[in-house]
């Protein structure tokens, strides 16, 4: 059922995020948790976003949806502007896009049955009808793989990790939504629950029509599943492009650097010792210019002068480099 | 150096005994690395704390830890304590919880090296300078005044990994050590681990869930199922040819970077079983697609394969190895 699936239209993008900028106080001193982030999805496209921690992914995730306000900047979904939008008219339209998050039991309320949890979007959305109510819910369990009859009336505790993310999945899924944002979703699970996770997301992906921003750590998971990564670092964004051509041939050393450095799981493949330079610096701090050129063996003068913009380097392929791979 | 020979370690729960280590026989010698490989709840880090005579008070340990001629089950509480921390040392997944956050580094450093190595306060501090700048700690003379929340994980890895050194131990167990750090991270620490130790001549055991990690950096890896080694073999063997289908299945449900996007998952269906309700037959026969009415009546012993080193523990191991395409 996963070859349904059909690549990004051409339409115009379902999600615009224009020049965002997250800013936040610590202190008497500020943190450049994003800034200047401008991104496409198109309808019916997944786009992977990827990062160390603290590269400013998840704080991006949250403020599209306007968990976090954005400092300045636009988030244009569906042609309207999320960010100008208060109350009523924001939650109404947050319906529309649905968040995962990487910790499938801390998300869950211990203390709620299985079927409250899944139905509180329900409630929230005011569909007041107890048997529709039953009735969506069931549906959108049996749809993860989880038998509606068994689960309902059982507590999170009761569930494994795995289980409790396609509970997640389902009340994320449940109000029909267009958008899903995943923040590392498989992140916390084993391998083979990684793998069955993975798989689900795919396939309510192709059933429920949807379009997706799925953030994580590992190259390797958002390369399953994103017909475009972008690649974060510190803030800004390194280089944007379809998967297949960004891990196939890396403009920025960045992305070079990440794929490198992913254990291969085959003994011939020795790791290869290369000069892996240090750790990222503060985002309190980002140095001057590019803001990786303290970590990059190809900086010069003009890397720490210059901030690099995003610009095409191959179809579909833009980087932010002065001096890049391609 | 280590021979572990029929280890069990039973822990009372209100459930019933968990089972969570079951008879488990290993070796590692001088200069070599055994990664010891499963998901979680297989009882990997049970098995190290029953080597580190680390367990539960409640739980129930039987079989022989023999490490450098001597049982480590018969020990006096004082004499392992001196063992510990001089030729056993650990690392753990969480360097928070080794380091002691109200110490400054340097203290935990140099009482390391007074209380084992019996050196002076001027010979300590140097020699741990010396140990922070071996592990890649920049500015170390500086670090000894700072206290592990001020440092970065990836830092705090290391001074956990100094510290674990700093007595020239004999046998290195590492669990998990990189599961809670960054990809680039990652890298760094696994360089450095193989580094000290092939520098050291030390006996190494890698715990991880990550086939990806133990293949370029083992020589000998275990693979353990529901407290059991399942299949067990030299590393290079292992990945040419698998026998056991859980280890198959483990190596094809990582998504790899070389595959195409959206390429469906080959999952292992289920769940590891209940480990306070062992099954009769092999615990892996409900998610295994090779088991017969045999397999679920009977449990496999862990038997040599066509060379001694090669051990399985399966009625139907898999003939021609299908490899990553499986």
């Amino acid at each position: 059922m996963m070859q349904q699936y059909q690549p990004a239209t051409s339409h115009a993008p379902l999600l615009e995020v224009d020049n965002l900028v997250v800013e936040y106080p610590v202190g008497a001193r500020t943190v450049h948790a994003v800034s200047g982030v401008s991104l496409q999805i198109a309808r019916g496209e997944t786009l992977g976003l990827v990062g160390e921690s603290g590269c400013g992914k998840s704080t991006l995730g949250r403020a599209v949806l306007q968990l976090r306000r954005p400092t300045s900047g636009k988030v244009l979904f569906d042609g309207q502007d999320l960010t100008a939008m208060q109350g009523d008219t924001l939650r109404l339209m947050r319906r529309r896009v649905q968040l995962i998050f990487q910790d499938p039991i801390a998300s869950l309320n211990p203390r709620r049955r299985i079927g409250d949890i899944v139905a509180e979007p329900l409630m929230i959305a005011g569909v007041k009808d107890p048997a529709k109510r039953k009735q969506l819910v069931d549906e959108v369990l049996a749809a993860v793989g989880l038998d509606p009859a068994l689960v309902v009336g059982r507590l999170p505790h009761e569930f494994s990790g795995g289980q409790c993310q396609r509970i997640c999945i389902a009340r994320a899924l449940v109000l029909n939504p267009e958008f899903i944002i995943c923040d590392e979703p498989v992140s916390a699970l084993d391998v083979s629950i990684r793998a069955q996770i993975l798989n689900l997301l795919e396939e309510m992906k192709s059933r429920f029509g949807l379009t997706l921003l799925f953030i994580a750590h590992d190259l390797a998971v958002v390369k399953a599943v994103s017909d475009r990564v972008a690649v974060m670092y510190l803030g800004r964004l390194c280089e944007v492009g379809p998967s297949e051509q960004l891990f196939a041939k890396p403009a920025h050393p960045y992305t070079a650097l990440l794929i490198e450095a992913i254990p291969v799981p085959d003994p011939d493949v020795r790791p290869t010792e290369t000069v892996r330079v240090g750790e990222p610096p503060s985002p309190i701090a980002p140095p001057s210019g590019c803001r990786f050129r303290t970590r990059c063996p190809r900086a010069d003068a003009r890397c720490s002068a210059e901030m690099p913009e995003l610009r095409v380097v191959a179809p579909g392929q833009l980087v932010a480099c002065h001096h890049p791979l391609i | 150096m280590l021979s572990v020979e029929n280890v069990a370690v039973e822990l009372p729960t209100p459930r019933g005994n968990l089972r969570a280590v079951d008879h488990v026989n290993l070796t590692v010698g001088a200069g070599r690395t055994l990664g010891v490989v499963g998901e979680s709840g297989c009882g990997k880090t049970m098995l190290s704390r029953a080597i580190l005579q680390l367990l539960p008070k409640k739980a129930k340990l039987s079989g022989r830890v023999m490490f450098d001629g001597q049982d480590l089950l018969q020990l006096s509480p004082e004499k392992l304590r001196k063992l510990r921390g001089r030729s056993l040392a650990v690392v753990f997944q969480d360097p928070m919880t080794s380091l002691n956050p109200v110490l400054t580094i340097g203290t935990q450093l140099i009482e390391t090296l007074q209380e084992h190595l019996e050196l002076d306060q001027a010979t300590a501090t140097k020699r741990s300078v010396e140990l922070l700048a071996a592990v890649g700690i920049p500015a170390p003379e500086q670090r000894l005044t700072q206290y592990p929340h001020q440092l970065s994980g990836g830092m705090r890895q290391r001074v956990a990994i100094a510290i674990a050194l700093s007595c020239e131990p004999k046998l290195l167990i590492a669990d998990e050590p990189t599961t809670a750090l960054d990809v680039t991270i990652q890298a760094q620490i696994l360089d450095l681990l193989a580094r000290e130790q092939r520098r050291r001549h030390m006996a190494m055991i890698l715990i991880t869930h990550d086939l990806g990690v133990v293949a370029g950096r083992t020589d000998e890896v275990a693979v353990m199922y529901a407290g059991r080694v399942v299949e067990r073999a030299p590393t290079p063997a292992l990945f040419k040819k698998m026998r056991m289908p859980y280890t198959e299945a483990l190596l094809a449900a990582l998504p790899r970077i070389d595959a195409a996007p959206h390429t469906p998952l080959p999952a292992i269906s289920g769940r590891p079983p209940d480990p306070t309700r062992p099954l009769k037959g092999c615990s892996f026969s409900p998610r295994c697609r090779y088991a017969v009415a045999r397999c679920h009546a009977e449990k496999p012993d862990l038997a040599e394969a066509e060379t001694p080193a090669h051990q399985y523990a399966c009625f139907h191991p898999i003939e021609n190895h299908a490899g990553a395409a499986a």
